[in-house]
């Protein structure tokens, strides 16, 4: 399983890349790696705003249909609509496709995520 | 996992194949090795293997075994001749139903029932309970394992194992005894994915010395393990109907589409005949369709479906459709609705998705 450096990490298995106070999520390769073959996503619309750990789409594989949360509050600034014609790329390269862009609200949200060393303990934990 | 699920013969294996494996009907079965759009391709295209020793043999045998199968069953036993398989159902006397099964006839005295493993108890007590002088009812599961092979190269690579001619086993007939890498087994032209392919069942000693040997025949023609994930997507794009979703206790045989199965004026009187007429003589309240997204989404088992905001069906089986390439879904609606090209809507979660009554099979292989 790929855990990448740089990135912070949730409980839920989404990744998020900070770029000023722009950050993306996506999912881990664990969340890919779980669901299997990735056929479908739903995404919030551009400009709503959502608080951290709520709901703000849909990952479905074949057989599973699973929330994608935010790791982070704030305003949706993007979403990645290649992702509507391609969700297979989500096992492809789970850290080169990023699902949404939120503008941060709050920086210090990002101290309750994981880095990559720590969340690579709480996947072991999980396996478990 | 919980220490009461049981494990197949060929547990390890798919342990060591690094299959995913899942509870499913009271057993730990693997659901995916390479994954599901994969391994459901490989049936389509070349062949697939498939452990399904999680399915119940049961033996009904004895000089009135006929009789007595003949009133539980809905489908006419006296049609098929030995070494012919017939798929057919149980029904409670309301019409609704206890189980589907594939009946194997050795002789008209002796008879091999394969039920679904989720409702082994269930069905055994129905039969069991039923069971009369003339007749003797052995559950004979914990002794016979059983794979499916399935896929155009199905024959071609199971031929490879054995010297018995299998191209004279025609679709929906068996032989007995045939010698498989050296295994006794039977084998029988039948499946659950819409492909051609066979159904071999042996005692439990002798399955992986069968799995391991089509898997290696066909290495090189592209066979691999498949899982339960892609069991489900093939037979559903076969319209193969799965217990608890097309069928079930609150689901009878003729709004589910089986109406060819069902012997309604069979001479021997069968548990659930009187209400399937009444059925069949008053037209049907609901009919199971075949459903094609136009707006984006995936119909979910369990989904409602709406014509102007109000509810007229419900999903039973949804999905992604790898052969199709479509998101498709099976489900009971009203009558009225049930015409072909017949725009409809599933609510999935909060939108309501655009769709239209399509023709079923979704997918029938070309002869």
């Amino acid at each position: 399983m790929e855990i990448l450096e740089g990135l912070y990490y949730s409980e839920d298995h989404e990744w998020v890349r900070v770029e000023g106070d722009k950050v993306y999520v996506g999912i881990a390769d664990y969340a890919q790696n779980a669901l299997g073959d990735i056929v479908f996503v739903e995404f919030p619309m551009e400009g709503e705003e959502y608080e951290a750990e709520e709901s703000v789409g849909v990952i479905e594989s074949v057989k599973a249909v699973a929330d994608l949360y935010t790791p982070v509050s704030g305003e949706v600034l993007e979403i990645n609509e290649d992702l509507y014609d391609n969700p297979q790329k989500l096992n492809e390269a789970p850290y080169e496709n990023w699902m949404i862009a939120v503008k941060l609200a709050d920086e210090e949200e990002l101290d309750d995520l994981m880095t990559a060393e720590e969340y690579k303990k709480f996947c072991e934990e999980e396996e478990e | 996992m919980s220490d009461n699920l049981k494990r197949t013969p060929l547990y390890q294996s798919h342990v060591d194949t690094e299959g995913k494996i899942v509870e499913f009907g009271g057993w730990e079965m693997p659901v995916q090795y390479s994954g599901v759009i994969a391994e459901h391709q490989a049936v389509r295209n070349q062949a697939g293997i498939f452990d399904v020793s999680h399915m119940v043999e049961i033996r009904v045998s004895g000089e009135d075994a006929l009789k007595f199968l003949q009133k539980l069953l809905v489908n006419d036993l006296s049609e098929i001749e030995d070494n012919q398989v017939q798929y057919t159902m149980m029904c409670y006397p309301d019409g609704g139903v206890v189980d589907d099964l594939l009946v194997y006839r050795y002789n008209e005295d002796d008879y091999l029932l394969v039920v679904n493993a989720s409702n082994t108890d269930k069905d055994y007590k129905w039969i069991k309970d039923k069971e009369e002088q003339g007749v003797r009812v052995v559950n004979q599961s914990d002794e016979i394992a059983e794979v499916a092979l399935q896929g155009p190269l199905a024959e071609e690579v199971l031929q490879e194992l054995t010297d018995f001619d299998l191209s004279t086993i025609k679709y929906f007939w068996f032989e007995d005894s045939v010698e498989i890498a050296g295994v006794e087994a039977i084998v029988s032209r039948t499946g659950y994915t819409g492909e051609d392919g066979f159904e071999i069942y042996t005692a439990n000693e002798g399955i992986e010395k069968i799995w391991n040997a089509i898997l290696d025949a066909g290495q090189d023609k592209g066979v691999v393990p498949v899982g339960l994930g892609a069991r489900d997507t093939l037979r559903f794009e076969a319209n193969l109907p799965l217990y608890g979703h097309e069928i079930g206790k609150e689901k009878n045989p003729l709004e589910a589409g089986l109406r060819y199965f069902v012997a309604l004026d069979k001479e021997e009187e069968f548990i659930g005949q009187d209400a399937l007429k009444e059925i069949e003589a008053n037209g049907y309240q609901r009919k199971l369709v075949g459903l094609e997204m136009i707006d984006r989404g995936i119909p979910r088992d369990g989904y409602d479906l709406l014509k102007d905001d109000e509810k007229i069906g419900v999903v039973t089986t949804g999905s992604y459709a790898p052969t199709l390439d479509k998101n498709v879904g099976l489900g009971y609606v009203k009558t009225e609705y049930a015409e072909e090209g017949t725009e409809i809507e599933v609510q999935i979660r909060r939108r309501k998705c655009k769709a239209k009554v399509v023709a079923l099979p979704f997918y029938r292989r070309e002869k």
